[in-house]
């Protein structure tokens, strides 16, 4: 098994800068079709160099001047900002106070460590299989919401590399909106509140929210398989405790009896809802509203946002395709487990094998590739199948090795095999999905220059 | 309409093109007006105004906003001060013109700092706010119409529709079905106070809005638009400032007190220097009361002290040989050489009893000043204490003065809610032991007036013995000027200008 040093990293870099970062669709995305002059050239981006060094204020002329210099500087991490009023690398030269922060897309950032009070498996950056599921749902409940109770169209789910997801939200009346209108949506869609000292955090009202029932709804389909089978949260006195919490006091003798009666988590839910539903009936409680199993069910599973990340527009978030330098542990107990098939496990194709992660090689291995994430198949999205760059620069390396060999005669242009470089390894996939988003993109954005050029009178 | 006497222009209209320039009885101030009129009116329009927001302030505290009581007297008021408020009446072309004018003469003044834009944005959003709740439902379309507000309501097949999701989503709408409801279909961002709570129903970037929510978004446009209008004009004062017709005015219009000032007082001479002690317990607002305190304690006060409670001592009709007496007496007993006191603090007291100098006689600080201006720092009496004291301090001082822990509660929630002056009406109530003070506080010696009056069973204040019997017309606690002479006090006020009493004591020792 191949192990790399982290020192190795750099090297990496240069040949993940060189050969596979996918620039002309970045340059197409962030340039959203020209339809606003310099919108790309007034983008803020940071860098965050070897040794921990970090740079703010980059900004770039166009798509090979963003090559030459994220070749030549080699960042560890990249961050985007927002787009400024003028070039970001000038910014020292602008008025004091005329330099703004004027359009950003509005994002969101998707954290696991905000799950640990309900998560029994892991804790702080680990995740593993059976808490994933946690960003499934939190794509479907939010993804739902964005698309059709707010009507944007252009959404762009990417893993973070490490423990978490994040979502771009592209559509140009998107990126012009308000600090306080982006803090108004980040509200809507927050139903879990309180920190430590807070035992109970959601309460619902009489009146349910069609935005509250329709979460309800999404999290009833993962509901037994993540809660009562995998994480398992009634499966002993600790536990169940952790839920009596939750409910008021009057039925928790009734339901602890049944509790230790019951073999199972999903006995003791049966048993939860029955009781709930009969109380329910009977008290007029002002802690306790009348959805108890569902105020369970959505502090358990409803997604945790960070506010912060979302509302301000000079915000900087860290680039898809970014590749994530840390070292990860994490608690795989076998190689190449198949993801949504737990109950029996196969290996890999035996082509993978020698790349793919194990306990013993962890702590070397660098990191993985902020990778957009296809909605078409959110469930079965694997973080621990996402391409580490030591993985992808090795499969280019074999790949190349053999290229080499039957076309030494053939002149080929460095761009022509660029751009086929990235497809030749498992970044390819997640560039489809990218692609495909931008297609999204710009079919909306031609009507833009269609209409602006109507206006202009050019034919 | 007369119009002898002015000069002006008018735009002659006939009747029905009249009312074609306020075609309802509110609006949202979106064009200003453009017409001539007289300095006078500026200034008439300007102080009734204020008045206006005034009472709507005043009400809003002591009334819930929405109630019969608040409702019945703000009309009232309105009413009183000749301001649009209700459609249907007849001729209402003279009071929204009055109303849209005046506005726009109050941004000039308001827009100066940003805790008077606050205020007067508060204001101007309830007065609003009162004026669409009354109404007629069948008015509210045409209204939003002409006011340029995009706020179409949907069809009866698109209400149901979604009938279910909405009834759901709206908390202030109950039952089972939309019936007869208007729900209006607005971009999501327009109804952010609305979504952010999730208290309406979202759909593809629209919000569905019944009828009475659609008032709380309208306000906040309002407030949004008024809130740059406020901007902008600030940024253009300097020009009309230059203005020196206008300058006065406008410099005092927010700091203006606009009832009596308390300077030609008809109890002059009415006090003795030994009733001072027990006044200051029994009918001194709490910021004398406790000027008073400090003055006996230390022998001493400094100089915004001096001023603020040295005019009240005058308002309350002490004469300048009194006042001289007054404050040698209580310096010397500090220790301080008679001498210095002639030579520094006597031409003070002379001067502010306009003995000296320019020879103006300077009026008592009104509340608003008091609160308003020369905030007091470490070792200064002077100020609010409901403003200016902190909290705790302010609790234990009513505690000393025996107020019920009932009474300290509400007083100290009405300062917590910066209602300064109606704390001080609730002090006024707990010591006099009364349910309602029956009066709107606005300076410190109407506090002393109107509770001399509960005191003596609403005769005047005893007269003593000693001093000479002079004629003395009534005072007249409760009528308001005419806007003239209201205007003359603002100019005295005007002159309330310290820096030429500054230069005569370079500190304060």
């Amino acid at each position: 098994m191949e192990t790399f040093d982290p020192t190795e990293l750099p090297e990496l870099l240069k040949l993940y800068y060189r050969r596979l970062f996918p620039y002309s669709q970045y340059y197409r995305w962030l340039n959203y079709g020209g339809v606003i002059k310099n919108y790309f050239q007034h983008r803020e981006f940071s860098f965050t160099l070897k040794d921990d060094i970090y740079i703010r204020y980059q900004s770039f002329n166009n798509q090979s001047d963003l090559e030459k210099e994220m070749q030549k500087m080699n960042p560890y991490k990249i961050d985007i900002g927002a787009v400024y009023s003028h070039r970001p690398n000038q910014h020292n030269t602008v008025k004091l106070g005329a330099f703004q922060a004027q359009e950003k897309e509005l994002v969101f950032d998707i954290d696991m460590t905000d799950y640990d009070d309900v998560r029994r498996c892991c804790s702080s950056a680990d995740i593993c299989p059976k808490c994933w599921t946690l960003m499934t749902m939190a794509i479907r409940i939010i993804d739902r919401a964005l698309k059709e109770d707010f009507g944007f169209k252009h959404r762009l789910w990417v893993y973070s590399g490490r423990r978490g997801v994040h979502c771009w939200v592209c559509d140009e009346s998107v990126r012009k909106l308000s600090s306080a209108v982006r803090s108004g949506i980040v509200e809507y869609l927050s139903l879990v509140k309180g920190g430590q000292d807070v035992k109970k955090k959601v309460h619902l009202s009489e009146k349910i929210h069609p935005f509250i029932r329709k979460s309800i709804n999404i999290i009833k389909k993962y509901f037994e398989e993540y809660a009562l089978v995998n994480q398992d949260i009634l499966e002993n006195k600790e536990s169940w405790d952790k839920i009596l919490a939750l409910v008021p006091e009057t039925i928790h003798d009734e339901l602890q009896q049944s509790f230790q009666k019951s073999h199972n988590s999903l006995q003791r839910w049966e048993h939860l809802k029955k009781v709930a539903s009969k109380c329910q009936n009977n008290i007029k409680n002002d802690k306790y509203g009348p959805w108890l199993e569902w105020e369970i069910m959505l502090q358990y599973c409803f997604p945790r946002l960070d506010i912060n990340v979302s509302k301000g527009i000079n915000h900087l978030l860290k680039s898809p395709f970014s590749v994530h330098p840390k070292t990860e542990s994490h608690s795989v107990t076998q190689a190449g487990v198949q993801w949504h098939d737990l109950g029996s496990l196969q290996p890999l194709p035996s082509r993978f094998k020698q790349f793919s992660a194990s306990p013993s090689q962890v702590d070397g291995i660098t990191g993985r590739i902020s990778v957009p994430i296809d909605l078409q198949k959110v469930d079965q999205f694997d973080p621990f199948t996402v391409p580490t760059i030591s993985f992808i620069c090795r499969e280019l390396d074999a790949i190349s090795t053999n290229e080499e060999e039957k076309e030494e005669n053939e002149a080929e242009s460095d761009v022509k095999h660029r751009t086929r470089d990235y497809k030749k390894t498992s970044l390819a996939p997640y560039v489809k999905v990218f692609e495909h988003f931008l297609e999204n993109l710009d079919k909306s954005q031609k009507g833009e220059l269609l209409k602006k050029s109507d206006l202009q009178k050019d034919f | 309409m007369e119009f002898s006497g002015r000069k002006w222009k008018t735009l002659r209209l006939a009747g029905d093109q009249r009312n074609a320039s306020y075609p309802h009885c509110l609006q949202f101030y979106l064009q200003p007006p453009c017409e001539n009129i007289s300095l006078i009116e500026f200034e008439n329009l300007a102080i009734d105004r204020v008045k206006l927001l005034k009472s709507v302030e005043n009400l809003g505290v002591s009334y819930m906003k929405g109630t019969e009581q608040y409702q019945s007297k703000l009309e009232s008021e309105l009413r009183k001060l000749k301001f649009s408020y209700r459609e249907n009446l007849e001729d209402e072309y003279e009071p929204r013109r009055r109303d849209h004018i005046s506005h726009f003469i109050l941004r000039l003044a308001y827009c100066q700092s940003e805790e008077l834009r606050r205020w007067f944005i508060q204001q101007e959003m309830d007065l609003l706010r009162f004026r669409f709740s009354i109404l007629p439902k069948d008015k509210i379309q045409d209204f939003l119409k002409d006011s340029q507000l995009q706020f179409e309501a949907i069809s009866d097949e698109e209400k149901t529709l979604r009938d279910q999701e909405i009834i759901a989503s709206s908390p202030s709408l109950s039952g089972l079905k939309l019936g007869f409801e208007s729900i209006y279909k607005i971009p999501f961002a327009d109804a952010l106070d609305l979504f952010r709570g999730r208290k309406v129903y979202l759909e593809d970037g629209f919000a569905y809005v019944p009828l009475k929510d659609i008032v709380a978004i309208i306000l906040n446009e309002f407030r949004a638009k008024l809130s740059k209008a406020l901007a902008l004009t600030a940024r253009s004062l300097p020009a009309v400032q230059s203005d020196e017709r206008l300058q006065p005015l406008l410099n005092h219009l927010s700091h203006s007190y606009t009832g009596q000032d308390y300077s030609t007082q008809g109890n002059v001479g009415k006090i003795s220097l030994d009733q001072i002690d027990s006044l200051s317990t029994k009918s001194f607002p709490p910021c004398m009361r406790q000027l008073h305190k400090a003055l006996r304690e230390n022998h001493h006060l400094r100089h915004g002290g001096r001023m603020q409670y040295g005019l009240f001592l005058k308002g309350i009709g002490l004469t300048l040989e009194q006042a001289l007496q007054f404050w040698k007496q209580e310096f010397i007993k500090g220790k301080m050489d008679p001498d210095k006191f002639d030579k520094g603090y006597s031409y003070n007291i002379r001067h502010s009893f306009g003995k000296e100098g320019k020879r103006t006689d300077y009026t008592p600080f009104s509340c608003l000043k008091i609160i308003l201006s020369n905030p007091p720092s470490q070792g200064d009496y002077h100020g609010c204490p409901f403003r200016h004291s902190d909290p705790e301090l302010l609790k234990q001082k009513l505690q000393s003065y025996k107020i019920s822990p009932g009474g300290i509660s509400q007083i100290l929630d009405l300062v917590k809610g910066t209602h300064y002056q109606v704390a001080c009406q609730k002090y006024f109530e707990m010591i006099h032991n009364v349910d309602d003070c029956g009066f709107s506080l606005n300076h410190p010696n109407q506090f002393f007036c109107e509770s001399q009056r509960i005191l003596n069973g609403g005769k005047d204040i005893k007269k003593e013995p000693i001093q000479p019997e002079t004629p003395q017309p009534k005072p007249s606690v409760q009528k308001t000027k005419d806007a003239s002479s209201a205007l003359a006090s603002l100019n005295s006020s005007l002159e309330m200008d310290m820096e030429g009493l500054e230069d005569y004591f370079s500190e304060d020792s």
